[in-house]
């Protein structure tokens, strides 16, 4: 990153792709507390108000023949309730209101990055592994709470022969731990990639030569983004419901 | 990724220039952004589990029945209709089979009176026949004598005026041979 700055800066052009992350006090002043409103404080809020819109202003009707904001509403608690239920079991349903929340809240995060000038949150490590924490944790803590000790069969695969057996729990053990940060990395490196991929395209935009090329790259990219997007949500939300899966039924 | 974070680090300070290195590994300001993701989340969470998911649900369910209960009436109702047709089937089976009850009946009646009606006529015929033929014969007997008693006379008269003189029994004995023969 530094060296494409820098060789951005000898070509008189201006390379800031890493700059939409910066984490700024929205009302002035220079330092950030814990309790600052930051831009994250806004584009959150901004998803907190979108997840409403959608979910409770758009339902407000009760239709039984849905309007097509209902529609949508419907449409997103379906997709994850099935999701929740083919792939976490029957069992999991009582989950379903903590993965809707994490689903409803990535999904909008990643669509309102995609705003220009707007202000990616999920782009950021700091949410996503306190996201990919709390689901760790979450799932840690039901596997034992359900099957006691159990739960440590997940990492005894007894379908294997008897010799191979140790070697294979210290690899489980080792990507059970390593799942939070794959968890976490996958969701935050694909947004802030994207976006700074756009950045630096839109950078080429103002050699005149090249602009064509780069509205088109640009308008490309953002449409892959846009996929990813939803992608990324959808990958967050059923790797939760697989983690979730292991620790209501930990045989393999 | 070491010395970026220093170097992200050295300049949180002035923030609003630009920072050669990665935002997200700026740890100062994670204390802010977790905070403020928890309150999200929490809000996000009260939303949907007391309001919109519960809603949803409810609509859903709604709808299901519902729609369970428009198939189960349609089904009532196909139900009905297939008896009432059956119904109507059995209906008109039976006003045909009763029509043709009736047509065979009146197909017997009329055979039987014609029957009778023929019987009779052949009996009243057979009887006009016979006293036809009876009255062919007593005029044929009839004739006959006529003819013998013309016959007589016009053979006595002959005789006579041809100078003979027969008796009256020569005379019958040949008539008689003669209109027999």
């Amino acid at each position: 990153m530094a060296s494409e700055a820098h060789g951005a800066e000898e070509g008189g052009l201006v390379f800031h792709p890493m700059d939409q992350f910066i984490v700024k006090p929205l009302f002035g002043g220079d330092t950030i507390q814990w309790y600052t409103v930051t831009n994250v404080t806004l584009w959150m809020a901004l998803a907190v108000v979108a997840v409403i819109a959608m979910m409770v202003i758009g339902t407000r009707r009760r239709a039984m023949v849905p309007s097509r904001s209902q529609s949508i509403g419907e449409l997103a608690y379906g997709f994850v309730y099935k999701m929740v239920e083919d792939v976490a079991g029957k069992d999991a349903i009582k989950f379903f209101p903590y993965i809707m929340t994490l689903f409803m809240f990535i999904v909008m995060a990643n669509f309102l990055g995609l705003l220009p000038m707007s202000f990616a949150t999920t782009s950021h490590f700091a949410v996503t592994v306190v996201l990919a924490l709390a689901v760790f944790l979450t799932v840690t803590i039901v596997g034992f709470v359900k099957n006691g000790a159990g739960f440590l069969g997940l990492f005894w695969v007894s379908s294997a022969p008897l010799a191979l057996r140790p070697i294979l729990a210290l690899i489980e053990v080792i990507s059970y731990f390593v799942r939070p940060v794959s968890h976490s990395i996958r969701l935050a490196g694909n947004i802030m990639a994207g976006h700074a991929v756009l950045k630096v395209f839109a950078g080429f935009a103002a050699i005149a030569v090249v602009s064509p090329l780069s509205v088109v790259a640009i308008t490309a990219m953002y449409g892959l983004e846009v996929l990813v997007a939803f992608i990324q949500a959808y990958v967050f939300t059923i790797l939760t419901c697989v983690y979730l899966k292991d620790a209501l039924h930990p045989s393999h | 990724m070491a010395s970026q974070t220093t170097e992200a680090a050295g300049h949180a300070a002035d923030a609003a220039a630009s920072a050669p290195g990665m935002p997200q590994l700026d740890f100062s300001n994670w204390g802010n952004q977790i905070f403020w993701l928890l309150v999200t989340l929490v809000v996000i969470y009260f939303v949907l589990s007391r309001i919109a998911l519960p809603r949803i649900a409810n609509v859903l369910a709604e709808r299901q029945g519902t729609i369970t209960n428009d198939i189960a009436a349609a089904d009532e109702l196909k139900a009905k209709a297939v008896e009432a047709e059956e119904a109507y089937n059995k209906a008109l089976a039976d006003a045909r089979a009763e029509a043709q009850r009736i047509v065979a009946e009146a197909k017997a009646d009329i055979q039987a009176d014609l029957d009778a009606a023929t019987a009779k006529a052949d009996a009243e015929i057979t009887a006009k026949a016979a006293e036809s033929e009876k009255a062919i014969a007593e005029i044929r007997e009839g004739a006959l004598e006529s003819v013998k008693v013309v016959a007589t006379e016009t053979t006595a008269e002959i005789v006579a005026a041809l100078g003979g003189s027969a008796d009256d029994k020569a005379i019958a004995e040949a008539i008689g041979a003669r209109v027999k023969g």
